[in-house]
């Protein structure tokens, strides 16, 4: 008996490696602390009435930024647990499969736990308040998204202490990622974890859509948007059309481990390639899925700091459109090695060419806006600016693997890893931070430091060029991606050191990031206007943070750069006399997102394990909860006029 | 630049039918039909799927040695006329008669019920008399979990329509039942169409090739 549970546990949790033990140590620490704060401070009841049960928009992006902040901090440790082994030929700091698990959950993590939530908070802040909506099409939804979101990247970080981390990539190509070469519970984790978080996704491209569509204030037709919301809208219809292939691939290869079916195996007729397919469908969306919103922000900081209007918004819509629809027909460049006769790879080499074009058009459009503007210099500023070269580089390189013939020399080469990392940093996560610190005043009320955050920027911008300029000619060398060591004597030595050396001022510029939200949480100066860059767009109309109602009056809209034209006319004095306030309906919280995503969790567990008796009441739990709520008719309240006169009164505004 | 088509929330509601009637009404049933979208994109994925592996029977049962002109029949009439109800249904809703939407639905359920019965009974003829089951072949997973897609997709119709009969016998028709009795009508003749493209892509082109 006890030598059974000894074996048991010895399986279990994931044993013999002082790091996991380490790390095993922190959780329950970490975990520990957590609630004992929370029932020193008696918060326990703030956390579940404010945040766990919380349906407005608002509340919910702060959740989906603080998530995506830590899981970036987990996949910045495993980014530099990678560099610390590569620094020198022959090291030991990891073997081989501990290699192979860590660049497995760094890509995973970035795409689907860092850049996909934040992305998805910074919407939530921005999109509802830029079209002047109360709220989402549908906030219940948007609340069991998030959650979604959240247990499958609980799940998915939970394998590395227990049960041992997937090892076959983000892209986890079959046959290596089946049943019969990868036993164990590793890979399903990868599978069920991401499933579950790309159901929420695919629930926010819906309600995001339908939100954007249906409830823009009065007058704000579609070309009257702000750019940020369009390019949310054009990301909402990718992730409609590329998800669910995910979804299938993912449920696909999950029913061969499991069950033993023959879709991606070697035996019984599978087909490998047929993952590889279908993988890419989705995945090459999805780096547009995170570089589209991107887009969208700087073109929002670029207009608001350059102080004029976005320059060819029109040609700009038309190109995010012109990349959406080519975004669905390049996903074989990912595999031009693989066996494709020469007409497919000529097809493909030519639609991945084209995307050049449309984003070409937009870098000359930001530049032409910054042409002859008035340029204030600001943190979000200094982001959106340094994006432009950056990231052209990426594009250029792009355009280089592009060419299929010469993506037999850089196929799978370090030059390709540097390729989607100049796309990945200096586009999205350039993006987001930008994002962050252009909307922070909006979610919390006062400002990050500037000083900091120039520090930060030009930490963060600098080390990533030391990190990620010499990679591209460490492929051209020769070094090979997923590679966990390489002998001395090939003349690589030194740029791997001067690489590590700029992740190490990655990391450093990312904690002095984390550093200056500290600090400006305490000092931060306060921002009391509501309107503290000079901002164009709605969501600067109203207090910061915003009410939970948004707008006591919903705005009118007749231009573009909607806010620019109510700060002229209320200089000319043509301000419009206050209409009285009427009582606002809006949603009530409810645990029912967070208690089905629970039952999610318990299911995805069981499911990661093939323990049935696990997984099915977990599932039954979810349809439960649906039917619940379907028959919950009393969710929504009225906040009374006098309610609205207080909290008006409070910020000033009550006119 | 002209008002958007899509802009219905800020035009007269009298005119239009209940479900439609409130503004929630509108932006959920606007949401269903994207929804719909993507599950059309979810089913194209399985359909490719099984139309690349179709050939892929690794010497176990084809299409031709398994498929059976009769129960086939029977389950695509059985689902045909199970559309058709569905779609009485929704004239009985838009005729604000409580009792004959109840009994269409109700028909409707049993129709389903039908169908999937028949459905279970040709995947265990398949799997226990002719030893074709999901790991026999590459052919074989792609058929059962295309089928049993749909099927899983059915069942849980039923589900949700048993669900929408306890409120509409609770509250009769309001704004908020006639939209969940309408967008799970849309549901239903989704599930139709897939089978139609099921007949011919699975079964018509396994007979003929
Ligand atoms: C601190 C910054 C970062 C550093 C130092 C870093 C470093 C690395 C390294 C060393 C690899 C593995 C190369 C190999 O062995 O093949 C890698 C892979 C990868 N990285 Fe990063 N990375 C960083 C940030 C990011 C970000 C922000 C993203 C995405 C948003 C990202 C996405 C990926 C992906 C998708 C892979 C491929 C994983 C795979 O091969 O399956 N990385 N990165
Ligand atoms: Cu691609």
């Amino acid at each position: 008996m006890i030598d059974s549970i000894k074996s048991f546990m010895g399986w279990f949790f994931v044993t013999g490696d002082p790091m996991i033990y380490g790390a095993d140590a922190s959780i329950a620490l970490v975990s520990i602390g957590i609630v004992a704060v929370l029932t020193y401070f008696k918060k326990w009841k703030w956390l579940w009435e404010e945040w766990l049960t919380t349906v407005d928009h608002k509340r919910i992006g702060i959740m989906y930024i603080i998530a995506a902040l830590l899981m970036l901090f987990r996949g910045g440790i495993d980014a530099l647990m990678m560099r610390a082994q590569l620094t020198l030929p022959n090291m030991h700091f990891l073997d081989a499969e501990h290699y192979n698990q860590v660049f497995t959950t760094h890509g995973t993590i970035m795409i689907i736990f860092v850049a996909m939530p934040f992305i998805f908070g910074l919407m939530n802040i921005a999109v509802p308040l830029q079209i002047g909506a109360r709220d989402v099409a549908y906030p219940f939804l948007n609340a069991l998204s998030f959650w979604f979101f959240f247990v499958g990247a609980m799940l998915f970080n939970l394998s590395f202490v227990i049960g041992g981390s997937p090892d076959a990539g983000w892209s986890s190509y079959a046959p290596y990622a089946g049943a019969e070469l990868n036993p164990g519970v590793g890979q399903n984790y990868y599978l069920i974890g991401v499933q579950i978080s790309g159901i929420g996704s695919l629930a926010t491209g819906i309600n995001f859509l339908v939100t954007i569509l249906k409830m823009r204030a009065p007058g704000m037709t579609l070309f009257k948007m702000p750019m940020f919301t369009w390019s949310v809208l054009i990301t909402s219809v990718i992730v409609v059309f590329a998800f669910p292939a995910f979804t299938v691939a993912l449920a696909l290869m999950t029913i061969d481990r499991l069950f033993g079916a023959h879709f991606f195996t070697i035996a019984a007729g599978g087909s490998p390639m047929l993952w590889a397919n279908l993988f890419w469908f989705w995945g090459h969306p999805e780096v547009y899925i995170v570089l589209l919103p991107v887009f969208g922000i700087f073109s929002e900081v670029i207009a608001t700091f350059a102080h004029k209007t976005l320059f060819g918004y029109a040609v700009m819509v038309w190109s995010m459109i012109a990349i959406s629809v080519l975004s669905f027909i390049t996903w074989l460049h990912h595999f031009f090695t693989m066996g494709n006769t020469a007409p497919v790879n000529a097809f493909f080499s030519i639609s991945t060419m084209l995307i050049a074009i449309p984003t070409g058009v937009k870098i000359f459009n930001w530049l032409f806006t910054l042409n002859k503007g008035r340029i204030q210099f600001t943190t979000p500023m200094l982001w959106a600016l340094a994006f432009i070269p950056n990231f052209t580089i990426g594009g250029v390189t792009g355009v280089m693997l592009a060419m299929a013939p010469a993506d037999y020399q850089y196929h799978n080469s370090y030059f390709l890893v540097a390729h989607f990392h100049s796309t990945l940093i200096a586009g999205t996560v350039f993006g987001i931070f930008c994002g962050l610190h252009y909307w922070w005043p909006k979610m919390f009320g006062y400002l990050l430091d500037e000083r900091k955050g120039k520090w930060s920027f030009w930490i963060f911008m600098i080390s990533f060029n030391v990190c990620f300029m010499p990679m591209y000619f460490l492929g051209l060398m020769g070094m090979t991606r997923r590679m966990y060591t390489y002998p001395a004597g090939l003349g690589w030595t030194p740029i791997n050191v001067v690489m590590t050396i700029g992740a190490v001022g990655m990391g450093v510029g990312f904690a002095l990031m984390a550093w200056n939200i500290i600090w400006s949480a305490f000092y931060g100066k306060k921002d009391t206007t509501g309107d503290p860059w000079g901002g164009r767009t709605l969501e600067w109309v109203t207090a910061s943070p915003a009410p939970e109602y948004n707008f006591a009056h919903i705005p009118e809209v007749s231009t573009r750069d909607a806010f620019t034209a109510m700060k002229e006319e209320k200089e000319k004095g043509l301000a419009k006399s206050s209409k009285p306030y009427e009582p606002i309906h809006m949603p009530n919280n409810t645990g029912i997102p967070v208690i089905m995503a629970s039952f999610m969790f318990v299911a995805g567990f069981g499911f990661v394990f093939e323990w049935y008796w696990m997984g099915i009441p977990g599932l039954i739990g979810v349809i439960a909860c649906m039917i619940a709520r379907s028959f919950v008719y009393n969710d929504h309240h009225y906040i009374s006029i006098d309610e609205i006169k207080r909290t008006e009164a409070a910020t000033g505004r009550l006119s | 630049m002209t008002d958007s088509v899509l802009r219905l929330h800020e035009r007269d509601k009298s005119s239009l039918p209940i479900e439609y009637s409130k503004e929630e009404g509108d932006l959920r049933i606007v949401g269903f039909w994207i929804f719909l979208a993507a599950e059309l994109v979810l089913f194209g994925t399985l359909f490719g799927t099984y139309l690349v592996l179709q050939s892929h029977t690794a010497g176990g049962p084809t299409a031709k040695d398994l498929f059976e002109i009769g129960p086939v029949m029977a389950e695509t009439i059985v689902l045909l006329v199970s559309s058709f109800t569905c779609g009485l249904s929704t004239i009985e809703l838009r005729r604000h008669n409580t009792k004959g939407l109840i009994a269409w639905l109700i028909v409707t359920i049993l129709l389903g019920l039908v169908f999937v019965g028949l459905e279970a009974n040709e995947f265990y003829t398949y799997a226990v008399h002719e030893g074709a089951t999901l790991s026999r072949s590459a052919f074989l997973s792609g058929f059962f979990v295309l089928l049993g897609t749909h099927g899983c997709h059915v069942s849980l119709g039923i589900v949700w329509i048993i669900g929408i009969l306890l409120q509409l016998a609770k509250r009769g028709i309001t704004p908020v039942t006639a939209r969940k009795a309408f967008m799970v009508g849309l549901y239903w003749h989704f599930l139709d169409v897939v089978w139609i493209f099921i007949f011919t892509a699975v079964y018509l082109t396994g007979w003929v090739i």
